[in-house]
Order: structure tokens, then C-alpha cells, then sequence
């Protein structure tokens, strides 16, 4: 294995794996938040216990997602020292906020792990709306210096050089506000989505299990009004790169040649060799009209930069494709469950759409995965868009293939422990006989 | 004093700072695996209760520390990162397992005694042993000069560049210096979180050894670094501030064992801080003006004015939250009433207690 595609599989595997986590850490506390609050109104132990073993989870998740993000930033230096030499002044400043963001983090989550008999009910939910906010924080500070990866801004380029260096110029780059829209609410529809599906399995098996029904109710509480608002982030996200990316709005499409009235693929698969794609889909008009709002608008293809420039694009088109299924299917599983609570349904008694919430289960998690390819594949070889290339910033250290097989093998075992705490500690229904009565929405 | 030397020294507080907590973390696993006599088990849950709530805020010290550097001092980071891959590397995997152990210990349910739960116990302590050597040799990198000149300074080829700066009996012995100062402050600050005299003596017996093996390790460290890294060592015994520096690190130091053999617990906690902390700045006045010795200053290593102005002023705006919510965590876990006094998470388990 050469050693500049080790160092990309170890940072990618570090970030696969890490995101998982991240993704947790910005959305679980909010549940957690909502299951004390309601416990603080209702005065139902049900929603306390709720509260306790989210608290639980929210423990193991936040240390792997601690430990795993150390690594990330330490990797930042030891695979990409040249990345890091030329980005650190230009782009730091988010990851110093993110300091502060993470230690706020920390600090509550800590009175909130452990200050349930040592502080105030009302500091101990703040302490959790804390650790809400300050987990959303640091998410959006970290996208937004990934943004700049791929919305270069704020330096002047001078013999390889950066000069003028202007940071907040670089921070508000042209990709951050659709970025951070993007992956924050998928932070909310992933988690929400995941938990909603475990809970709604559980409660095919048991439906008239009250701690499953009311975990159920917070899950989609959460989950999915940001499922709902997805498409439309993506839009705006996908009209960004239409302007600024249009390669790697190329690559997701699998447009070999520049057109107007270009049409939307789905499906398919791109040959790389012929500049076609087979065995797809094609909507007429549609790309145009997605990346510019207008069906005769000139879409670029992949032939305005060499053959060199290229990102792999069969891997960017069949995640874009992933992505967007299943973000489309979360989002009308969405719209199904909130048009029946509308009508004052027992979303709990509807085994289709029980099953329909099961399923998505692992759902928002692989579109978090496959969008991350999609902005991360679809920028190579560049690192810094247009700037610097991945081959020029990598260590020039060998060997990279121990480390990338030693940190595989590290997160695969940590993986697996994780699921099986969880399983342990999370899913197992208590069994208290008067929370059986405890039903939704008829004793409301 | 620039711009750049302010950063510089924020950088070498946010180290401070994680030397005496997160340091004390890791010194916390070093007892428990050390943990003897008949109060083993109280021995352990006391180092676990008292670490808790607060490891995870304690490690972010050194997160915010990497990132001020590769903001403000690139080409610095970019170095460490190259030279210092392996045993970066090696922390890194210590890190992951020390703080996903004691996670999985604590959290894990199946009740504290649980034989597969002990796993985890047995894992954090090893981790929390190895990290701080393999830490302390980094630093014993840094500080011989074994990462100067482009990374030349130590010969070519794959051994001089990437293992002989940081494996050679001076960075060992800084490794070594280090396990055993996080040890010391560990056992130190256990004696006041013990609420039972008998837990307290037994920690007051170690912090006593441990001071004097923190002295034996110092002595250890200083003699080799006369061979290996002659330059900190011409600073340290020759420049204007070397003396008051020793006299009061040796001050500190015989506070912290008068009081400890006093049991005066207050006492001994600030002066084996003082007494550390004294260290680590006699480290980075002898190194001044370089980052990485012998030839990169922090001039040199310093990114644009402008980000450093930047970084100060999120600097400030950071430790306006950081601080009081800094304050608030450690009144409500280290005050009158110790972590150590309540279990943690007895609340936590209150309906499956399986």
C-alpha cells in the first residue's frame, strides 16, 4: 500500500469513526435535556429514568467521541504536517473556538453525569442545556474549517505562499453557512432517527411498553423536523457547489461533458473510461434546475479540469446517490409520522409505521457516512480546493500502512464494545408493572 | 516581549494545567494499578470517584494547547507531527484506551464487581502507566534538541529521523520524571479526597515515596542531560534566574514533605503544584527563545500577527466561560464535599442494578 493512500485510509477510518460519535454528542444531549425537562413537568419517574439512561449512553458515547477527536486533531500533524504548516494561521481560529466549545462540553457534562444529588434541579438541567449547546458549537466550528477546505477564502497566494492573511475572512468562506446547516441537522435527524428505530422495534415486540412509547415520542421530537428540513439545506448546499465545487458537483452527478439543460442521473453506473454513465436514470432538465433553479442553465462536467484533476467518481456518484436515498426516505417517514400525530393517531399503535422507524434505524448514519465521502472525495486531489494537493501535504515519514492497520484494528475493537454496551446498558426495558399504564396519547 | 512570546507562554499555561490535572488523572491509574494492602478495593473506587467527573475536562487542556500551536506556530506542529510520529502515535493509542476503559469500567453496568467489568479497570491502569512515559519522551525530545535542524540533528535514515530523537536514556528519563511527578500529585490530592484516615495514610504513605523517587528521577534526568542535552543544561545551571528557580522548586518541594509528614493535606497539594509547575517553567525558560531547539524560535515558528491578535482576543473571549465554568465544576465536586464522599453514579443506577 503506498503510503499517501495509507495516510488517507487512516484518516478516513478516524473520521468514519469519529463522526459517529460527534454526531451523538451534539444530538443525545438535547434529548436528555427534553426527557429532564418533561420529567420536571410531569413529575413522572418514567421520563427520569429516561433522562438517566440517556445520561448513561451519552457517558460512553461522549469519551470514545472524546478520545477518538484527540486522535483526529493529533493526526492533523502527524499524516499532514504540510497541510497544517500552510492552513494553521489561516484556519485555526475555528479550531481554537472549538477548544473552548469542547471544554464547556466537558465541564458540564461532567455536573451533569455526576451532579444529579449534588446541584440544583434547575443548574443541573441547565448544565445539560449546556453541554446541548456547547456539542452543537463545536460541531459547527469544525465544519466550518472543513468549509474552508473546500471554499478556500482569506490569503493571497504568492509563490506557494499564503500572504494576507485574513482569518474571520476564512471562516466565513462560501461554504460554511450551507455546511454547518447540513451537518447539524443531520446530526439531529441521524441520532433522533437511530434511537426513534431501537425503541420502535422494541415496541413492535411490546406495544404497550410506556418507556418505549415516550423514548419513541422525544426520539422523533428530535429526529424529525430535521429530517424534514434536510432536503432543503441540501439544496442550498448543492446550489454552493453547483457555483463554487462544480467538480465535485460533476463527480456526484456523474456529468462527463458540460451542458445546458442538464439532466438529473439517478442510479447508474459511471464509466469512467467511455466519459458515460450506464444503466441510469435520467430526468430531463433536472440537474439544471436543482444546481441553478432554472432548467436551460449550463451545468460544467467533468471536462473543465485535466484528467488528473478528476475525483474518483463512480465512489462520489454512488454515495451522493446513497445519500440522498436515504435522507429522502427519512424525511418521508418524517412527514408520514408528523401528518398522523397531526391527526392525534397513536403513532405507537401503527405497526406500519413502526416498522417503517425501525428500519431507518442505522439509516442517518450511513447518509452521515456517505455525505462525508461526497465532500471529502469529491475535493481530491486536492486538499486545500485549488490550492494545495493531498500528495504535496502528506508526511514524508514511510511505513504508513502500521499505523493505519494499528488504528483499524483499534477502532474495530472499540466499535464492537460500544454496540455491546449499549445493547447492555440502553435497550434492556425496565420492568416496573405501573409504567405499563402509562400510555400515549389517550391519558394525556 | 512579542506578541508571539504571549502565546507562547498561554500555550505553556494551557500545558501547566494539564500536567497538574490531567497529569494527576493519569497518576490517579498508576495507583490503582499499584493499589495494595487491605483497603485495595476502597483504594481504587477512590481514584475512580475522584477522577470522574472531571478527566474529561481535564484533557482538554492538552487539545487546546495542539490547537493554539498549530495556530500560532505552524511550522512547529509540523515538525513535532513528522519527527515525533511513533511515539505520538503510541500516546494517541494510550489516550484512546485510557479514557474508553475508564469509561467502559464506570458505565459499563453488570455492577463494579463484575469480573469482565475488572477487565476494563485493569486496562485503564496500564494505559494511564504507559501514556505519561511515552509523553515524558516527547518532551525529552523536545528539549535535547533531538528535533532541531529539520530533524537532521540526530543522523540520517529511518532510525535517525524517526526513533533516535526521542529513544535514548535522557528521554527516557524524562518519561520516567514524568510518570512519577503525575504520581505524586495524584496521591497527593487523594489524601484530601479521602474521607476515611486509614484511605488518607495509605496515600500519604505513597505520595512520600513518590517524592522521593520524584527527586531520585530529577537527579537521574539532570545528570544525563549533560551529555544529551547540554544546552537546557548550561541554561539551567547558569542563567541569571537559574538559582531563585532551584531555591524555590526546592522550597516547594520540602513544603510539600514537611506538610505531608505533618498531614497538612492543603498545604501539600499547592506546594507539590508549585513544585511541579516550578519545573515545567525552569524546562521552558531554559529552551526561550526557541519552540524546538537548537534552531527554531518562536519568532521564527510564529504565524502572522493577525491570527495571533485573533487568537488572544478568542483567548479572552474563551476564558471568560471557561473560567467560572472551570470554578463551578471543580466547587461542586472538589469542595467541602469531595466526589469521593458521594458514588458517583448511585443515582444512576437506581432501577437495574443487575
Amino acid at each position: 500500500m503506498p503510503d499517501l493512500l495509507a495516510a488517507r485510509s487512516q484518516m478516513g477510518v478516524s473520521l468514519a469513526f469519529h463522526i459517529v460519535f460527534a454526531v451523538i454528542g451534539i444530538a443525545m444531549p438535547l434529548m436528555m435535556v427534553v426527557a429532564e425537562r418533561r420529567w420536571q413537568v410531569t413529575g413522572h419517574a418514567i421520563y427520569l429514568d429516561l433522562a438517566k439512561r440517556w445520561a448513561r449512553g451519552t457517558a460512553i458515547l461522549f469519551a470514545v467521541g472524546a478520545v477518538s477527536g484527540t486522535v483526529l486533531s493529533f493526526e492533523l500533524g502527524l499524516l499532514w504536517p504540510r497541510f497544517m504548516e500552510f492552513a494553521g494561521p489561516i484556519i485555526g481560529m475555528p479550531f481554537s473556538l472549538e477548544g473552548f466549545a469542547f471544554f464547556t462540553e466537558a465541564i458540564f457534562l461532567g455536573i451533569y453525569l455526576y451532579g444529579w444529588d449534588r446541584v440544583s434541579r434547575r443548574a443541573h438541567l441547565w448544565a445539560g442545556v449546556a453541554v446541548a449547546v456547547s456539542g452543537a458549537a463545536s460541531g459547527i466550528f469544525v465544519v466550518i474549517a472543513n468549509a474552508w477546505m473546500n471554499a478556500p477564502t482569506g490569503f493571497d497566494l504568492v509563490n506557494g505562499r499564503a500572504v494576507n492573511v485574513d482569518p474571520i475572512a476564512a471562516m466565513g468562506n462560501a461554504a460554511a453557512l450551507s455546511q454547518t446547516l447540513h451537518m447539524t441537522l443531520a446530526a439531529y435527524a441521524a441520532t433522533g432517527f437511530a434511537v426513534a428505530g431501537i425503541h420502535a422495534f422494541l415496541l413492535l415486540r411490546d406495544p404497550a411498553n410506556a418507556f418505549h412509547r415516550r423514548a419513541l415520542e422525544i426520539a422523533l421530537l428530535v429526529g424529525a423536523p430535521a429530517a424534514v428540513l434536510q432536503p432543503l439545506s441540501g439544496d442550498l448546499a448543492a446550489r454552493h457547489i453547483a457555483r463554487h465545487q462544480p467538480v465535485k458537483l460533476a463527480a456526484a452527478e456523474a456529468l462527463f461533458r458540460t451542458e445546458r439543460g442538464a439532466p438529473l442521473t439517478l442510479g447508474g453506473w459511471p464509466d469512467v473510461a467511455a466519459g458515460e454513465t450506464r444503466l441510469a436514470l435520467q430526468i430531463p432538465y433536472g440537474l439544471s434546475l436543482l444546481a441553478f433553479h432554472d432548467p436551460h442553465a449550463e451545468v460544467k462536467g467533468l471536462d473543465i479540469v485535466p484528467r488528473d484533476e478528476w475525483p474518483n467518481v463512480p465512489a462520489v456518484h454512488f454515495s451522493f446517490q446513497l445519500m440522498v436515498a436515504l435522507g429522502t426516505y427519512l424525511s418521508l417517514v418524517s412527514l408520514w409520522a408528523g401528518w398522523l400525530a397531526w391527526r392525534r393517531a397513536d403513532l405507537a399503535h401503527n405497526r406500519r409505521l413502526l416498522w417503517a422507524i425501525a428500519l431507518a434505524t442505522p439509516m442517518g448514519f450511513l447518509a452521515v457516512e456517505a455525505g462525508w465521502m461526497v465532500t471529502e472525495l469529491g475535493r481530491q486531489p486536492w486538499v486545500i480546493y485549488g490550492v494545495l494537493k493531498t500528495a504535496d501535504a502528506v508526511t514524508p515519514m514511510p511505513g504508513l500502512i502500521v499505523p493505519f492497520l494499528t488504528f483499524t484494528l483499534l477502532y474495530c475493537f472499540l466499535g464492537v464494545i460500544v454496540c455491546w454496551l449499549l445493547y447492555r446498558q440502553i435497550i434492556r426495558s425496565p420492568e416496573i408493572p405501573e409504567w405499563r399504564g402509562f400510555y400515549m396519547p389517550t391519558d394525556r | 516581549m512579542t506578541l508571539a512570546d504571549i502565546v507562547a507562554g498561554i500555550i505553556f499555561v494551557a500545558l501547566n494545567a494539564y500536567a497538574l490535572l490531567g497529569g494527576a488523572d493519569f497518576g490517579g491509574g498508576v495507583w490503582d494499578l499499584l493499589a495494595t494492602g487491605p483497603r485495595k478495593e476502597r483504594q481504587r473506587e477512590l481514584v475512580a470517584d475522584a477522577i470522574g467527573p472531571v478527566w474529561e475536562a481535564n484533557h482538554v487542556w492538552l487539545i487546546l494547547a495542539l490547537v493554539l500551536l498549530f495556530t500560532c506556530f505552524p511550522p512547529a506542529f509540523a515538525r513535532l507531527g513528522t519527527l515525533l510520529h511513533i511515539p505520538l502515535s503510541l500516546v494517541l493509542i494510550g489516550i484512546v484506551l485510557r479514557g474508553s476503559a475508564f469509561t467502559f469500567w464506570r458505565y459499563g453496568g453488570g455492577g463494579h464487581g463484575d469480573v469482565e467489568q475488572r477487565q476494563w479497570g485493569r486496562v485503564f491502569a496500564v494505559a494511564s502507566l504507559v501514556t505519561p512515559l511515552l509523553l515524558g519522551t516527547t518532551v525529552g525530545a523536545i528539549a535535547s534538541g533531538g528535533l532541531g535542524d529539520g530533524g537532521r540533528g540526530t543522523g540520517d535514515g529511518f532510525y535517525g529521523t524517526y526513533v533516535a530523537p526521542w529513544l535514548n536514556p535522557f528521554t527516557l528519563s524524562i518519561g520516567l520524571f514524568a510518570l512519577v511527578a503525575f504520581a505524586f500529585l495524584a496521591a497527593v490530592y487523594l489524601t484530601l479526597e479521602a474521607r476515611e484516615r486509614d484511605l488518607a495514610e495509605d496515600f500519604r504513605r505513597r505520595a512520600l515515596g513518590a517524592g522521593v523517587a520524584l527527586f531520585c528521577a530529577a537527579a537521574l534526568a539532570l545528570s544525563l542531560s549533560h551529555r544529551y542535552a547540554p544546552l537546557i543544561q548550561e541554561r539551567l545551571i547558569f542563567a541569571g534566574w537559574a538559582l531563585p528557580l532551584h531555591l524555590l522548586t526546592a522550597l516547594a518541594a520540602v513544603t510539600a514533605l514537611a506538610a505531608l509528614w505533618r498531614r497538612r493535606w492543603r498545604a501539600v497539594r499547592v506546594a507539590a503544584a508549585a513544585q511541579v509547575s516550578l519545573i515545567l517553567w525552569g524546562w521552558a525558560l531554559s529552551q526561550y527563545p526557541y519552540v524546538l531547539p537548537p534552531d527554531l524560535t518562536i519568532a521564527a515558528a510564529s504565524a502572522p500577527a493577525v491570527t495571533l491578535r485573533l487568537v488572544l482576543g478568542a483567548l479572552a473571549l474563551g476564558a471568560a466561560v471557561l473560567f467560572p465554568s472551570l470554578f463551578y465544576l471543580f466547587r461542586v465536586f472538589k469542595g467541602s464535599r469531595p466526589s469521593s464522599v458521594v458514588k458517583p453514579d448511585r443515582l444512576l443506577r437506581m432501577t437495574d442494578d443487575g
